[in-house]
C-alpha cells in the first residue's frame, strides 16, 4: 500500500503477531482495525513485575529511566516516555494554575 | 477558570479604599464569589461568602510567621471587612508563566513543598486551623449540578473513604498558580493553609499526571525534588500508597468543577477535562462504593 502521508511504498512487517505496515519514506507506521489492542495486549503480558523494595536508597537518576508508577486507574502509557503526545495538554493550564 | 460576572463596583470601591482614598484599582480575577483587586503594590482579596473571619485570621498568622517567610507571602496588614465580605491586603507578586512544561519551576515547588511540610501543629501557638482540602473537595462535589457527567463523577466521588488528618502544615490547595516571585518564590492563597495529611498538596498534580494530563517528566521532576529536599508526604520506593486516594479526591474535585463550569458557561469541556472524566470512569470501576450511614 501507499503512505496516506508521503505516498511512498509501505512494507508489511510481523512484529509478534501484529501487523505494521511501515512506509519507506516517512518511517511512519499504520496499524489496521483491532492491531492497537493486539500491541496492547501484547504490552500487558510482557509488563515485567513489580520491583523489590530496595534495600539501600536508590541513587536519584533511577526515576528518571524507569517507567513512572502510576495508580491502577491511571491512563500513562506504561514504556518509557515515548510516544507521550500532547494530546491532552489543551486545557492543562486551567487545571494546573487555578482552583 | 476565570469567569467574569457582574462586578461588585461598590466592594471593589471598598476595597481600593483600604489602600488610599484615591486609589485606582484595578480587576485582576472574579472566581464565584471570590473577587481579586490590584491597587498600586498591593493585591487585595475579598474572600469567599461565609469565610470564618477567626479561621482566616488564624492562616494569616501563620502566613506571617518570620520562620515561614521564605515559602509564603506575608499579608500586610490583619484582615478588614468590606460590605460583609473579609477581605485581606498582599504585596504584589508576579505570577508563573505558562509556558513548555521544561519551563515551569517544577524543582523549586518540590523544594518549597518539602520545606513546608517540615512544620507541624506543635510548632505554633494555638489554635492552629484544620486545612481545608478535604472539605474543598467535598464542596465541589456538593456543588455539582445534576446533568450529563455528573452521575460518574459522584460515583467516583463514592469510592472515597474519608481521608485521614495529620499534623504537618500544608497549603491544602497547592497548583502552580498559588505560586509567585517576589524575592524568589512564594506561596500564596492560605484559604485551605492548616494542619492535615501532606499527599494532599501534591495530589492535583499526581491526579493530573494520572489522568494522562500532565506529563510523566514534569510530574516526576516534581516528585523527585520534593523526596530529594526530604520531603515526607509519600515514600520514594512507593509513592501511590499515599497519593492514591488523595489523587483520586482530585480527580474527583477537578471534573465536578470542570462540570460545573461548563454548565454554567454553556461551553464543551476541554481534552483534559474530558481526560479528568474518563479517570472518574476507571476509577468506578476499579473501586468499590464506601457505604455511608
Amino acid at each position: 500500500m501507499q503512505c496516506p502521508k508521503c505516498h511512498a511504498n509501505m512494507r508489511t512487517f510481523d512484529r509478534m503477531g501484529v501487523h505494521i505496515e511501515q512506509c519507506d519514506g516517512c518511517r511512519g507506521v499504520f496499524l489496521d482495525y483491532g492491531e492497537l489492542e493486539a500491541i496492547t495486549r501484547l504490552e500487558t503480558q510482557m509488563a515485567p513485575p513489580p520491583p523489590p523494595p530496595p534495600v539501600a536508597p536508590a541513587p536519584a537518576q533511577v526515576h528518571y529511566v524507569q517507567p513512572v508508577q502510576q495508580p491502577g486507574w491511571g491512563a500513562q502509557p506504561q514504556y518509557g516516555h515515548h510516544g507521550y503526545g500532547h494530546r491532552k495538554r489543551h486545557g492543562l493550564s486551567g487545571l494546573f494554575f487555578s482552583s | 477558570m476565570n469567569h467574569t460576572v457582574g462586578v461588585d463596583f461598590d466592594l471593589v470601591a471598598g476595597m481600593a479604599a483600604l489602600v488610599a482614598a484615591d486609589a485606582k484599582p484595578e480587576v485582576l480575577a472574579v472566581r464565584g464569589d471570590v473577587l481579586v483587586v490590584r491597587v498600586a503594590d498591593v493585591v487585595l482579596k475579598a474572600h469567599e461568602r461565609g469565610t470564618d473571619l477567626a479561621v482566616l485570621t488564624a492562616r494569616l498568622r501563620l502566613a506571617g510567621d518570620p520562620r515561614l517567610s521564605e515559602l509564603l507571602l506575608p499579608p500586610r496588614s490583619a484582615p478588614a471587612v468590606v460590605r460583609g465580605r473579609v477581605v485581606t491586603a498582599w504585596p504584589v507578586g508576579t505570577p508563573v508563566e505558562q509556558g513548555e512544561p521544561e519551563t515551569l519551576p517544577m524543582e523549586q515547588a518540590g523544594r518549597m513543598l518539602a520545606a513546608l511540610h517540615e512544620f507541624r501543629r506543635a510548632d505554633f501557638a494555638p489554635p492552629v486551623p484544620i486545612a481545608g482540602a478535604q472539605a474543598r473537595m467535598e464542596r465541589a462535589v456538593r456543588e455539582l449540578p445534576d446533568g450529563p457527567g455528573s452521575g460518574v463523577v459522584r460515583r467516583a466521588f463514592d469510592t472515597l473513604e474519608p481521608l485521614p488528618g495529620g499534623d504537618t502544615l500544608i497549603h491544602g490547595d497547592w497548583h502552580l498558580g498559588q505560586l509567585v516571585r517576589r524575592d524568589g518564590y512564594r506561596l500564596i492563597d492560605v484559604d485551605d493553609l492548616g494542619v492535615g495529611d501532606p499527599a494532599w498538596d501534591l495530589a492535583r498534580p499526581a491526579a493530573l499526571f494520572a489522568a494522562g494530563v500532565l506529563d510523566p517528566r514534569s510530574w516526576s521532576r516534581l516528585l523527585d525534588s520534593y523526596l530529594d529536599a526530604g520531603g515526607t508526604a509519600v515514600r520514594r520506593e512507593d509513592p501511590w500508597e499515599r497519593l492514591e486516594a488523595p489523587a483520586r479526591a482530585l480527580v474527583v474535585q477537578m471534573a465536578a468543577r470542570a462540570l460545573t463550569a461548563a454548565q454554567r458557561d454553556g461551553k464543551p469541556l476541554t481534552e483534559a477535562q474530558e481526560a479528568l472524566m474518563d479517570a472518574c470512569g476507571r476509577i468506578t470501576s476499579e473501586h468499590e462504593p464506601i457505604p455511608r450511614g
